[in-house]
């Protein structure tokens, strides 16, 4: 298992190094700079920031000097938010989407998890149909149709939470952008458990256990064993987007997560930014990814890693 | 399906009708009454929206000043209490205080008093505005200071109501669909064609090129999606149609890797090989004998990503990225709807009603679809 881990961990690296490299190329292709304004700057302030942030050398010497920092781990500053290095702005962002997401991902996988057993151990009745039909609907309504009827029912109809804002981390402020980001989510976890689940039930280890009269409580928890593994592969991608933050929910909710930062870095042309979140994204990824391929060989011992 | 397993019914009256596949499948899916409902009403909703915005009386983009952000209604505007303001504002520009104003059917009497002879040209300002038509003087009095006008009330419905600019946002909600519907099946479609050669092509071939294929798509996977997206608008400019293919240039790689899976254990088959013994080229057997027996699974995932797709539009659209006005699509509307929420909730309720319903009857045609073609569930 550890050699496996190791292996997977060096293997990482070439694909690492192969992320970072296509999309420093491409958004160095991309129309357009970091310093172009409505205005243009004048010919003399333009060539002394091009030369602070070495954008006059060649574009393989940048590309040198950007991996070398890159393995010192230094992402460099941001273009467009001055006074802030990249290593800053995650430092600040990512406690803010790493709670909020982890917490959302907890509620998922508890609350579809719970949803989706029930509704498989009874199959075909009004509960099956209500989880069924929520689990559509968490797919289709897209989260920026619901977390503004969340802000208008619970925060100006109700008033029983406020609309938006971080306040360092207060329990009241997080609760909306949670449910906003697990809903979707939720949604999968129960369909997907519901299917492998009403698959597992069939199988004949669970019958065997039926027979021997075992309460219902032990047989699910058996059954919940096989049943999780297609959800622990896809929580796995999951679990990293999540942690990585959602431009649209830290937006609506003027969260100051890390979310936001694809989106700005790419409009405004921060090439540190949008590199640093792709090596951010790129490392969660890989991560979970082997987090999942470890937890697979937990739940079902007859995979093996040599 | 394969060629050779064409059956030539035209010999076989009479005889036993063999089940195909598809055939069978057919047949699952019709008993499934989600998906029926579901066929019908996206057929309801693509006519809707193909012939809709021709005949609700509005041009998507036309503009009414005067209806800016106004409820959803049945009955037609303007509304009565709306009319005497109106003749009051034309008024203040006639220079004259409007009398004894009268609503008869669909024609206005009233009777302007100025102070000094009112000029008839400014009666225009009657036609320029959005409520009446052209004005006709029926009786002149005290040296023209006095008029008595008749004008045609011009009755218009807007039955989801209008938007920010004043647009119908019936006729809008509908011209969306139209480019909703139309990105997510290009796309799909763009996605189908990359995904299934791709897949076809790396499974059948196998061995190092299979694995430099696949390390290719995974490699892709670990980019971020949505960085991924925003470099190719900002590629391609927010150009329509490149915006298809950039979307469907995304959403590829399941496809790809779902092709592959199916590739895999088809190429294995007898009659594989026995298209191989006769000599079919590499392309050839592709084409004809691996890509049509990966349909099933192709087809099941391709109704779930049109929605997808819908949605990925409506996100792009969300963060200003997506169709540019005047054209629209939902996603603008929900996201115009969003920040309109308090004071005209009807402009998020509208579009949000059509782009879930549509994303819910497609969803209920994959999982339909799936059933269907699923040989362990009979």
């Amino acid at each position: 298992m550890l050699s496996f881990i190791l292996r997977r961990f060096l293997s990482a690296i070439p694909t690492l190094f192969l992320v970072v490299t296509i999309s420093f190329f491409l958004i160095r292709i991309a129309p357009g700079g970091p310093f172009d304004l409505e205005q243009p700057l004048e010919a003399t302030v333009m060539e002394n920031l091009k030369r602070i942030y070495n954008l006059d050398k060649p574009l393989i010497e940048q590309y040198g000097i950007y991996l070398w920092h890159l393995a010192q781990g230094d992402f460099g500053p941001s273009f467009y938010l001055r006074d802030f290095t990249i290593g800053d702005l995650f430092a600040r962002g990512l406690p803010v989407s790493i709670t909020l997401g982890s917490l959302a991902l907890l509620t998922a996988v508890l609350l579809g998890g719970t949803l989706g057993s029930i509704a498989a151990l009874r199959q075909n009745s009004w509960i099956d149909y209500v989880v069924s039909s929520f689990g559509t609907m968490g797919l289709t309504i897209p989260n920026f149709v619901i977390a503004p009827v969340f802000q208008i029912v619970f925060g100006l109809m109700l008033a029983l939470l406020p609309v938006g804002g971080w306040n360092d981390g207060s329990v009241r402020n997080i609760i909306l952008p949670v449910i906003v980001l697990a809903l979707p989510q939720l949604a999968v976890v129960a369909r997907m458990i519901r299917a492998s689940m009403i698959e597992a039930l069939r199988s004949n280890h669970i019958r065997t256990l039926r027979s021997l009269g075992l309460p219902t409580s032990v047989v699910v928890l058996h059954a919940l064993r096989g049943a999780s593994l297609p959800i622990v592969s896809y929580l796995g991608p999951a679990a990293a987007a999540l942690l990585t933050g959602s431009v649209v929910v830290e937006t609506i909710f003027a969260l100051p997560g890390v979310g936001r930062y694809f989106v700005e870095g790419a409009l405004n042309r921060d090439y540190t930014l949008v590199m640093g979140t792709v090596v951010l994204v790129a490392v969660f990824v890989m991560f979970f990814n082997l987090l999942v391929d470890i937890l697979y060989a937990i739940i079902d011992p007859r995979v093996r890693y040599e | 399906m394969a060629q050779g397993a064409v059956i030539p019914t035209d010999t076989m009256v009479g005889s036993v009708k063999g089940r195909s596949l598809w055939a069978d499948a057919r047949a699952r899916l019709f008993r499934n009454k989600a998906a029926v409902v579901s066929i019908g009403w996206l057929i309801l909703m693509a006519l809707a929206c193909i012939i809709g915005p021709e005949i609700t009386g509005h041009r998507y983009d036309q503009i009414y000043t005067e209806y800016s952000r106004i409820p959803a209604s049945l009955t037609a505007y303007p509304k009565p209490e709306q009319i005497t303001p109106a003749v009051e504002r034309i008024g203040s520009r006639l220079r004259a205080k409007p009398e004894g104003i009268a609503v008869e059917g669909d024609t206005l009497r009233a009777t302007f008093v100025g102070q000094r002879p009112i000029d008839e040209r400014s009666l225009a300002f009657f036609s320029r505005s959005d409520m009446f038509g052209e004005a006709q003087v029926t009786e002149r009095g005290e040296e023209g200071r006095r008029l008595t006008v008749e004008v045609p009330i011009e009755r218009r419905h807007f039955y989801f109501g209008t938007d920010t600019n004043g647009r119908d946002l019936l006729t809008r909600t509908l011209f969306a669909g139209r480019i909703s519907l139309s990105i997510g099946l290009l796309a799909t479609f763009v996605a189908l064609v990359i995904g299934v050669l791709y897949g076809a092509t790396s499974g059948y071939l196998g061995g190092r090129i299979d694995v430099a294929m696949m390390r290719f798509v995974d490699i892709l996977y670990s980019l971020p999606f949505i960085f991924f997206v925003i470099m190719l608008v900002v590629f391609f400019g927010r150009n329509f149609i490149l915006m298809f293919i950039a979307v469907g240039a995304v959403t590829w790689l399941d496809m790809a890797r779902i092709v592959r899976g199916q590739t895999l254990s088809i190429k294995r088959q007898e009659f594989v090989q026995a298209a191989e013994a006769l000599g079919v080229g590499t392309k050839g057997i592709i084409r004809r004998h691996v890509i049509p027996n990966t349909l099933g699974p192709v087809v099941v995932y391709m109704t779930l990503l049109v929605p997808k797709v819908i949605l990925l539009e409506s996100f792009l659209s969300f963060l200003g990225l997506g169709v540019q006005e005047p054209m629209t699509s939902w996603g603008v509307l929900i996201a115009d709807g969003a920040r309109n929420i308090q004071g005209a909730a009807f402009m998020l309720i509208f579009p949000s009603i059509f782009l879930v319903s549509t994303l819910f009857a497609l969803n209920f045609i994959g999982d339909g679809l799936r059933d269907a073609l699923d040989p362990k569930d009979r």
